[in-house]
C-alpha cells in the first residue's frame, strides 16, 4: 500500500468483514420453527445465502426466527428493508428464492402474489 | 460462493480469557462444523468489552444478542438453538441487578446506555489481531491524512484546539506538550507512549492495547510526525502479556502493509515502533524513570527541569503520553478539534474511561464524557451498590488520588473539580466502597502501597511515608493517641512539598482526604477505640443485646468458650476471651448479637 487512495481502495474491500456488526440495510428472516425445518427452511436459507453471496449484496443480513403460528404457510421469509413494511412471504422454496432477492431485496417490488402479511415495524 | 450471515463474537480479553473463553471459541468451531453451518458463520475473536465480570461474553450479529458467563457445555444449545433456529437461549441473556429483567441487546444494558463510547468504540467489536479489520472501520485514515495533506504544525494546533489533556493523570494539555517537543533542538527525536499503568484497580490502558492495539500505534505515529521523531517506543509492563503480544502482531501487521516504516503514504515520513517491557514497578509510570528504565538503567525518578521534551531518551527531545492519550488523536484529526471539544466541559474535553471497582454491582470499564456526575457513574452506569448496601465513598485516582464521600457525588467529574476537592483524575480508577469499609483502613492501605513501591532516592518520601504508616497502623489497631491527626497532616504537608518525584508529592493525598471528609472516623479510633464500620478486625468486638432470649445457640458454637449465662436470661461475652471469629452472631436466631 502507497497511497492513501490505497487506504481507501482496501477499506472497501474489507469492509464486508465487519459491517455485520455495524449493519443497518435489509434484513432477511426465515421461519426455522420445528415445522418450518421440516418443510424445508434450512434449504431455503441456503439458497438465500447462495443468491446473495452470487449477487455480491452487501448490506443484507439473513436471521432466523421461530414459529409465528403460521405453520401450514411454512416456509415463512420475511423481507425488511429499511424504513419499510416487514413483508411475510409463504411457501416459500429454494426454487422462488432468486426472484424474491431480485424483486424485493434489490429492486424494492413486492412480489403480491407471495404475500402472506404485512407488518409495519 | 459463500456468504457469511453472523458473526459470533468471543471475547478474548484477559478477564474472559481467564474465565474460559479459549474452551469455549474451540467447542463452538467445534459445534459450528459439525452442523455444517462454518461456512456461513463466522467466529471473531475480540478484545475486552469492559464487562469483564459477566465473561466469558458472547455476542451473536446481525442481531446482537449478548450472552453472558458462557461456559463450553453451553455451546451446543447456542448453536442450535440461536444459530440453527434463531432462538434466543434466554437463561444465558444478561439480568439488570436491580430489575432483574433479562436483556437480550448489547446496547440497551443499562452499563453501556449512559456510557459514550469513543477511545473504546472497537474494543469487543473488532479483531485486534487482524489489522483489515482495523482498516474496516476507518483505520489509518487520519494518518494517512496527516501526513498527506496537514503540516506537522497543523497536526499540532489541532491537537491543541481540541482540548484534550493527558489521560495519565496529571491532565497537562497534549497539543501544547506536543509542541513544545516540536520546537526543541535535536537531530533526532523520540515518541514513548506509558503503558505502564501502576495504579491497583486500573485496567483501561491494557484493555485498549488488547482490543485496539493499532489505534495507538496510529496515535503514536501521527504524534511522531507532528514533533518531528522518527522512532517511538512503547513501555508496558511485562504482566501484561496478551497486551504485548497484541501490541508485536499489530506493529508487524502496520509494518507488512506500509502504514509504519519507512516512505508512510509515500510521503517521506518515516516512523518505527519498539516495545520495551517493563518489570512492573509503580514509580516506573513515572516519566522520567520510565525513560531511564528504557536506556537499561534503573528506574529512579530524576528532577525535572530538563523536561523530556527538551532532553528525554538518550538524551533527546522526547515527547510521552499515556496510552488512552494517544487513543485519543485519530479520532481528533478524523473529526476535527471542533467535534472533539464539543464533547465533555470547558476545561476538560473529551471522554474519560474509568475502571469500576469496589462494591458496585458492575465492575468493568466505562467510558464517558467529561463532567457526567459520580452519581450517574456509580449508580446508572455501575448500577449501584452491592447487596442494597449503603454508599460511603468512592476512592478515585489510585494512590495518589482522594475519596469522595456522599455529599460529592453530584460533582461533575473533571480534572479541574476532582482537585478542588482533594482527589485527582489520575489514570481513572474508581473504587466504591460501602458502609463497611473502614476509612482509617483505606488510607493505610493506600500508603502501604505506596510506602513499599517509594524507590527511596529522597528522603521524604522513603522515611516520611514509613512514618506515616506506622501511626495509620497504629490508629486501626486501637493504639492511636490524641494528637496523630494533627502530626499526620503536618507530614503529609511536608512530604507533598519536598518529595522528588509525583509518587511521594501525591502518596498523602488519601491520606489527607480521608482525614477532611472522615474525621470523625479516625476520632472514633483514637478516643473511643472503636471502628464504626466494624472492619478493624483489633478494634471489633461482639456484644449482646437485650434482644437475647437466652437460648444458648451461641453458647454452643463459640470455640473460644467466651460466652456465659444461664437459659432463658441475657448472656454475656467475655471480650478477653473473644477470638472475633463471628460464629456467635451468625447463630442467633434473634439477632442480639452486634458487632463494633
Ligand atoms: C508515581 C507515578 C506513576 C505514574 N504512573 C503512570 C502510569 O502508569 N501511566 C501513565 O500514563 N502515566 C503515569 N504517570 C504520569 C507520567 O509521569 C506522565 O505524566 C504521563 O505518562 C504523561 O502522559 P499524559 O500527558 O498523556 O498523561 C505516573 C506518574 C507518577 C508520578
Ligand atoms: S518521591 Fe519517592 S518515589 Fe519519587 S524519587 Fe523520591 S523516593 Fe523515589
Ligand atoms: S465471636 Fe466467636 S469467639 Fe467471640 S463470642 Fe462469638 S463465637 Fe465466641
Ligand atoms: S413452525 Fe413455522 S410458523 Fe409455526
Ligand atoms: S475481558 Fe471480556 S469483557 Fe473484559
Amino acid at each position: 500500500m502507497k497511497t492513501i487512495e490505497d487506504l481507501k481502495r482496501l477499506r472497501e474491500q474489507v469492509q464486508s468483514d465487519t459491517r455485520l456488526r455495524y449493519t443497518t440495510g435489509t434484513k432477511i428472516i426465515i421461519g426455522m420453527g420445528t415445522c418450518g425445518i421440516a418443510a424445508g427452511a434450512r434449504e431455503v436459507m441456503s439458497a438465500v445465502l447462495d443468491e446473495i453471496a452470487k449477487r455480491h449484496l452487501q448490506d443484507v443480513t439473513v436471521t432466523q426466527t421461530g414459529c409465528i403460528g403460521m405453520c401450514e404457510k411454512e416456509v415463512l421469509l420475511d423481507v425488511v428493508r429499511p424504513g419499510e413494511d416487514r413483508i411475510t412471504y409463504g411457501k416459500v422454496t429454494p426454487e422462488l428464492v432468486p426472484q424474491i432477492i431480485a424483486e424485493h431485496v434489490v429492486n424494492g417490488r413486492i412480489l403480491e402474489e407471495l404475500v402472506v402479511g404485512k407488518f409495519s415495524e | 460462493m459463500e456468504h457469511i450471515r453472523a458473526h459470533v463474537l468471543i471475547c478474548a480479553g484477559t478477564g474472559c480469557a481467564s474465565s474460559g473463553s479459549k474452551r469455549v471459541e474451540a467447542a463452538m468451531k467445534r459445534e459450528l462444523a459439525e452442523r455444517g453451518l462454518d461456512k456461513e458463520i463466522k467466529i471473531v475473536e475480540t478484545g475486552c468489552h469492559g464487562f469483564c465480570e459477566m465473561g466469558p461474553l458472547v455476542i451473536v450479529y446481525p442481531e446482537g444478542v449478548f450472552y453472558v458467563r458462557v461456559q463450553e457445555e453451553d455451546v451446543p444449545e447456542i448453536v442450535e438453538n440461536h444459530l440453527y433456529k434463531g432462538r434466543i437461549v434466554e437463561r444465558l441473556l444478561y439480568k439488570e441487578p436491580v430489575t432483574l429483567e433479562k436483556v437480550p441487546n448489547y446496547s440497551d444494558i443499562d452499563f453501556y446506555k449512559k456510557q459514550n463510547r469513543q477511545v473504546l468504540i472497537n474494543c469487543g467489536r473488532i479483531d485486534p489481531e487482524k489489522i483489515e479489520e482495523y482498516i474496516a472501520v476507518g483505520g489509518y485514515q487520519a494518518l494517512g491524512k496527516a501526513v498527506t495533506a496537514m503540516t506537522s504544525e497543523d497536526v499540532v494546533e489541532e491537537v491543541k484546539k481540541s482540548g484534550l489533556r493527558g489521560r495519565g493523570g496529571g491532565g497537562f494539555p497534549t497539543g501544547l506538550k506536543w509542541s513544545f517537543t516540536r520546537k526543541a533542538q535535536g537531530d533526532k527525536k523520540y515518541v514513548v507512549c506509558n503503558a505502564d499503568e501502576g495504579d491497583p484497580g486500573a485496567f483501561m490502558d491494557r484493555s485498549v492495547l488488547e482490543g485496539d492495539p493499532h489505534r495507538v500505534i496510529e496515535g503514536m505515529a501521527i504524534c511522531g510526525y507532528a514533533i518531528g521523531a522518527d522512532e517511538g517506543y512503547i513501555y508496558v509492563r511485562a504482566e501484561y502479556p496478551l497486551a504485548i503480544k497484541r501490541l508485536k502482531i499489530a506493529i508487524s501487521q502496520a509494518e507488512a502493509m506500509g502504514v509504519l516504516g519507512d516512505n508512510i503514504f509515500s510521503s517521506g515520513f518515516q516512523f518505527h515502533i519498539k516495545i520495551k517491557e517493563g518489570a512492573g514497578a509503580f514509580v516506573c509510570g513515572e516519566e522520567t524513570a520510565l525513560l531511564a528504565s528504557i536506556e537499561g538503567k534503573r528506574g529512579m525518578p530524576r528532577p525535572r527541569p530538563p523536561f523530556p521534551a527538551n532532553a528525554g531518551l538518550w538524551g533527546k527531545p522526547t515527547n510521552i503520553n499515556n496510552v488512552e492519550t494517544f487513543a485519543n488523536v485519530p479520532q481528533i484529526i478524523n473529526q476535527g478539534a471542533d467535534w472533539y471539544a464539543a464533547i465533555g466541559t470547558e476545561k476538560s474535553k473529551g471522554t474519560k474511561v474509568f475502571a469500576l471497582t469496589g462494591k458496585i454491582n458492575h465492575t468493568g470499564l466505562a467510558e464517558v464524557p467529561m463532567g457526567i456526575t459520580m452519581r450517574e457513574i456509580i449508580y446508572d452506569i455501575g448500577g449501584g451498590i452491592q447487596n442494597g448496601k449503603k454508599f460511603k465513598a468512592v476512592q478515585i485516582g489510585g494512590p495518589s488520588g482522594g475519596c469522595l464521600p456522599e455529599e460529592l457525588l453530584d460533582l461533575p467529574v473533571d480534572y479541574d473539580s476532582l482537585i478542588s476537592v482533594g482527589a485527582m483524575m489520575g489514570s481513572g480508577g474508581l473504587v466504591v466502597m460501602d458502609e463497611t469499609t473502614c476509612m482509617v483502613d483505606v488510607a493505610r492501605f493506600f500508603l502501604n502501597f505506596t510506602q513499599s513501591e517509594s524507590c527511596g532516592k529522597c528522603t521524604p518520601c522513603r522515611e516520611g511515608t514509613k512514618r506515616m504508616l506506622e501511626i495509620l497502623t497504629r490508629i486501626t489497631e486501637g493504639q492511636g493517641q490524641e494528637g496523630d491527626i494533627e502530626l499526620l497532616e503536618t507530614m503529609a504537608k511536608n512530604i507533598k512539598a519536598t518529595a522528588l518525584c509525583g509518587l511521594g508529592q501525591t502518596a498523602p493525598n488519601p491520606v489527607l482526604s480521608t482525614i477532611k471528609h472522615f474525621r470523625d472516623e479516625y476520632e472514633a479510633h483514637i478516643r473511643e477505640k472503636r471502628c464504626p464500620a466494624g472492619a478493624c478486625s483489633k478494634l471489633v468486638g461482639y456484644t449482646i443485646t437485650s434482644n437475647c432470649k437466652g437460648c444458648g445457640l451461641c453458647k454452643k458454637v463459640c470455640p473460644a468458650e467466651a460466652i456465659s449465662g444461664t437459659v432463658k436470661e441475657q448472656h454475656q461475652i467475655d471480650p478477653d476471651k473473644c477470638l472475633k471469629c463471628g460464629a456467635c452472631m451468625a447463630k442467633c436466631p434473634f439477632k442480639a448479637i452486634s458487632k463494633g
